[in-house]
């Protein structure tokens, strides 16, 4: 299992109701949220309606709310809730020993392989 | 080797026993060889290796035994008589140092040989340590097992302070222990939160509220930079802030590591934990392992019942029944006497789960249950802890609950009462003296009067006979007294704050004074918040709140922030920011001109723009770049304009005296005067000032929040104007003389403004509910309301003038502006 998952660091990294991105080369950056409540959701860092970053919105339950527009976006399945329509592909991740993985295919797709570098 | 002397007797030819050898005499170790021994006692000859010099016992009354409330005799679990009675050598105080798997031996640090058919591996786990310096001086400790305990009571003996690293089960426990036995605990925690794995927020809140009563000393968000001593003994924490926290003893209680190094020599697979199969049998099928050192599917487990269900399973397929262990779920309780809490399952939430809560001030309680698909999935209780096993068992057998659901917060009894599930009918069964608000002691026939003498609103009931107006808690049963009585003639009150509440902006603000409440999380419990963790409507407004109350006190919550807040910047339709630094009054020098050009030039600005608001906007920087492009313009004198924020925004001024021919004043420096007094201050909106030098009116003051027009004979004072989607033009509230009144005035009225207005409301919105009187009257009825407005404010503001950007710069919150990390393909990193 291990081989297929990206190590994109400590969980620590992450304090509790906030986000921090990882950019991807040849790809889309992807945002890492941490709930106040601890569970953790990476999706593309971009809003369904006009492609705000959503690692930079206000994390309450398990939705962001888009900082350019107010969209709610669901951390779990990337849908826009409410009467807002749209999707942001979610990222598989697990939490494994205090460390953050990513489902390596859900970062670059079917690209070459890739690594993680601490910024 | 010669043979030694514990080889007599173990000659494999001889043998008619399978020999089973454990290397652990633990909870784990001692409860398989239990099982084993009720389902075949005779099977194997059994010899347990334990490092500790003792029998075993019951690890998890460790803390009891610190607290002073159990001692170590009760906390046996199997005496010597045991070992003896079944036959099992106990070797303790010698622990295993190899395992050789070719000749299947074990050898202790002894020296001490003993041969195995079958071995089990229940080693637990080690304590983890954080590598900081200090870590080893003498002083020190964990909290393992009893000589853990013996070091703590020693120290406690002689009395003085302790730190517990780790506010976990665990921590917490020491720490209880600690302070029951006289000395003075501090406890130091990483997370914002106590025991973020098991609670959430608002419990973690409670938590941390209670023990602090109790006399200890709680951080939180506090990281541990070094342990110092004096003499070479431990003499206190420093934290990475700077703080010092003397000490005599140092816990540290951080978290576990399975204690898989034997394993790993003897070549098991070993990834967090020992890898075991559903029959607890590792990569060697003549090895098996249990407990707290095992992997099973991915998970490793820190609580004994997982344990003793895997013990099950190891004793089943050991003696030939293989059963097969599939995984726990696990429930957690704290072992501090008088302060319950329970907590089970997944509670992280989601859109696609259903938070239920239910939350009772005065008595303490959060309740909390996480429903999905129709199915109890998560339950976080405290204070009233007495259905968590009720919600436990529901959870793990996984039962629907849609029958159940309206009434399943309130616990089994109540869930299982038929018609009273329905909470109308439960109030419809209360008798008319029954007490429905305890905080006013209202009774439901009072409420019941009220509502048929006119009162068809919720807040109607409130201000006529003060049920429900305090702490909240009994909203759901006033408003089922209005439905009752009304049916459909109930008027919905005025809106409330979000839909996580039943009160108002202006109820809010009201109680956070009134109740002194003075944190968040303490302000959803007292109030009685229907979610959680609020939502993006009601934590800023209640940030903006706490700080407006509590100046100076108030640690600034930034996950309740709006990104523009929590960044020092605005956000750009694409991501970027832009950097609009102060120039006080709309003055300027070449020198600031210059470096604003640099820093342009530096950080790849895309557009710079003269605002409306009399400054310059340098647009597309990165938020990478954001600190240090900060850094440059404080090099050259300049803050942030904070044009991001519910803040001052800008102070626009004209030239006025000093080159106009029609100024009257000096309008420059008096918007600069006012400028440096007013800036930094958060405000329920954002708020524009401006100055006229004459009645011409350059600066456009009449349609600012304050707006100064000055005219021969002194300053005429305007406010609540608003150039933006509604025009307004001020109403002049007071004509002054001096430079001086006028900004005193001005620190008034801004201070009315910040304590009185709803968030989100600016000064013309604000003025046109309240009217422009009520603003008079509260500032001018009472000849010194002006004097104590303005000297609030200053108080607020020596708390709130030291530039954002500055600490950035400096370094602090870097993890707001860096990447995660960043990820490239193989090639290019080879490259
Ligand atoms: C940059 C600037 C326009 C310009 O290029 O000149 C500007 C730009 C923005 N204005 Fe403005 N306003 C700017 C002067 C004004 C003015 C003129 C003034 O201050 O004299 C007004 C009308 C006066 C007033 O506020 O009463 C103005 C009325 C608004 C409004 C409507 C406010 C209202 O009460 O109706 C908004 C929307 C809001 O705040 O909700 C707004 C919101 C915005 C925001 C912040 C939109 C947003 O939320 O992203 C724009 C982004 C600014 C940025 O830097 O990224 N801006 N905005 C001006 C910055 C002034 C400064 O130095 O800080
Ligand atoms: C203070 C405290 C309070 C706790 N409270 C709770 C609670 O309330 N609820 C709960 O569910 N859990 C609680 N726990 C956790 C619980 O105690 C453990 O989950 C449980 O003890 C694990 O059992 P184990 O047999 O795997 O490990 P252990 O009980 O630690 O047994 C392992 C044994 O192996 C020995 N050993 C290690 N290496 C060797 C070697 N090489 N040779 C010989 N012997 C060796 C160790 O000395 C130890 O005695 C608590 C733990 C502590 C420390
Ligand atoms: S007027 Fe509209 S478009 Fe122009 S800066 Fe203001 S908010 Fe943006
Ligand atoms: S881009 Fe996210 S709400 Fe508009």
């Amino acid at each position: 299992m291990i081989g297929e998952w990206l190590d994109v660091g400590p969980v620590d990294q992450i304090a509790p109701g906030s986000a921090r991105t990882l950019p991807v080369q040849g790809g889309e950056e992807i945002a890492i949220f941490r709930t106040i409540n601890n569970a953790f959701h990476a999706l593309v860092n971009k809003c369904p309606h006009k492609q705000g970053p959503l690692s930079q919105g206000i994390i309450h339950g398990g939705a962001v709310t888009c900082p350019l527009h107010n969209w709610n976006i669901s951390l779990t399945t990337g849908e826009a809730l409410g009467d807002d329509a749209g999707c942001v592909p979610v990222i598989p991740l697990r939490v494994d020993a205090g460390r953050i993985y990513l489902l390596r295919e859900a970062v670059i797709g079917s690209g070459p392989k890739p690594v993680a570098k601490a910024a | 080797m010669n043979a030694p002397m514990s080889f007599e007797g173990q000659d494999r030819k001889n043998q008619t026993r399978e020999r089973l050898v454990v290397i652990g005499n633990g909870m784990a170790g001692c409860r398989a060889v239990e099982e084993i021994l009720a389902r075949d006692a005779d099977r194997f000859d059994i010899a347990i290796f334990g490092a500790e010099p003792r029998v075993n016992y019951n690890r998890i009354m460790l803390s009891p035994v610190l607290a002073g409330e159990k001692t170590f005799d009760e906390i046996v679990i199997n005496s010597a008589e045991w070992y003896e009675e079944n036959g099992i050598r106990l070797i303790s105080g010698d622990p295993v140092v190899e395992i050789d798997r070719e000749t299947q031996t074990v050898i202790a640090q002894s020296g001490r040989v003993e041969l195995y058919d079958r071995l089990l591996i229940a080693t637990g786990s080690d304590p983890f340590i954080i590598p900081v310096p200090g870590k080893d001086l003498p002083g020190v400790i964990t909290f393992r097992d009893l000589d853990d305990v013996d070091k703590m009571l020693a120290a406690a003996e002689k009395g003085g302070s302790a730190v517990v690293i780790g506010g976990g089960l665990l921590g917490l426990e020491a720490a209880h222990g600690l302070s029951l036995r006289g000395m003075k605990v501090t406890v130091v925690h990483l997370m914002p939160t106590l025991m973020e794995r098991q609670l959430d927020e608002a419990a973690g809140w409670l938590l941390k509220e209670e023990l602090e009563r109790r006399g200890q000393t709680i951080l939180t968000g506090a990281d541990t930079a070094e342990i110092f001593d004096k003499e070479g003994h431990v003499a206190g924490v420093r934290l990475k802030d700077g703080r010092e926290i003397p000490a005599d003893l140092v816990v540290m209680a951080v978290g576990i590591r399975p204690a898989t190094a034997l394993a790993k020599s003897a070549g098991l697979d070993v990834e967090r934990g020992i890898m075991v199969d559903d029959d607890m049998v590792t990569s060697d099928p003549a090895i098996m392992a249990v407990g707290e050192c095992v992997q099973h599917r991915g998970t490793c487990y820190g609580l004994v019942a997982p344990l003793w269900e895997m013990c099950r399973a190891l004793a089943d397929a050991a003696t030939g029944d293989p059963s097969g262990y599939e995984g726990s779920v696990t429930s957690t309780k704290l072992k501090v006497s008088g302060i319950d809490v329970f907590s089970a399952g997944d509670f992280s939430g989601g859109d696609d789960c259903e938070d239920i809560v239910m939350r009772d001030a005065a008595r303490g309680i959060y309740k909390r249950v996480v429903v999905k698909e129709n199915k109890l999935i998560g339950a976080v209780l405290y204070g009233d802890t007495t259905d968590g096993n009720w919600y436990f068992d529901l959870l793990k057998k996984g039962e629907d609950v849609s029958d159940t659901r309206e009434a399943l917060i309130f616990g089994q009894a109540f869930a299982s009462g038929g018609a009273l599930a329905d909470p109308n009918s439960a109030v419809a069964a209360l008798s008319d003296d029954a007490e429905i608000c305890g905080c006013n002691g209202v009774s439901k026939g009072t409420i019941v009067k009220t509502i048929q003498a006119g009162a068809c609103s919720l807040d109607a009931v409130r201000s006529q006979c003060k049920a429900s107006a305090s702490c909240g808690s009994c909203t759901v049963l006033v408003e089922s007294l209005l439905a009752m009585s009304l049916g459909d003639e109930v008027q919905s009150g005025p809106k409330t704050l979000c839909k996580c509440t039943s009160f108002t902006h202006g109820d809010v603000r009201r109680l956070i004074l009134e109740k002194e409440l003075k944190a968040i999380p303490q302000v959803m419990q007292e109030l009685h918040w229907t979610t959680p963790d609020g939502c993006a409507t009601c934590r800023p407004a209640l940030n903006y709140y706490l700080l407006c109350a509590w100046p100076g006190e108030y640690d600034d919550d930034q996950k309740s922030r709006f990104v523009n807040e929590r960044l020092h910047a605005n956000i750009q339709k694409d991501g970027t920011y832009s950097v609009v630094p102060r120039m006080w009054g709309g003055m300027t020098t070449p020198n600031e001109l210059r470096a604003i050009a640099d820093a342009a030039e530096k950080y790849g600005a895309r557009t710079v723009k003269v605002t409306g608001g009399q400054r310059i906007d340098l647009f597309g920087i990165r938020k990478e770049d954001l600190p240090a492009i900060w850094g440059d313009l404080n090099a050259a004198g300049m803050v942030s304009g904070h044009a991001y924020g519910k803040a001052l925004r800008t102070v626009k001024t004209c030239v006025g005296s000093e080159w106009c021919r029609f100024g009257t004043q000096d309008s420059t420096g008096l918007g600069v005067k006012i400028e440096r007094m007013t800036w930094g201050s958060w405000m329920p909106h954002k708020f524009k000032i401006a100055v006229s030098g004459c009645p011409r009116n350059c600066a456009e003051a009449t349609i600012k929040d304050f707006g100064v027009v000055c005219v021969d004979s002194g300053y005429e004072l305007h406010v609540a104007g608003n150039g933006g989607i509604k025009v307004r033009a001020t109403d002049l509230l007071c004509k002054v003389e001096t430079e001086e009144e006028a900004l005193q005035i001005c620190a008034a009225f801004i201070q009315f403004y910040r304590e009185d207005a709803y968030y989100l409301e600016r000064t013309a919105p604000w003025v046109e509910r309240v009217g422009l009187d009520y603003v008079k009257s509260a500032l001018f009825d009472d000849p010194d309301s002006v004097r104590r407005f303005a000297a609030r404010f200053r108080i607020s503001q020596e708390h709130s003038q030291d530039d954002p950007w500055a600490k950035r710069a400096g370094g602090e919150a870097a993890e707001l502006h860096q990447h995660l990390a960043e990820v490239r393909p193989f090639q290019m990193e080879n490259a």
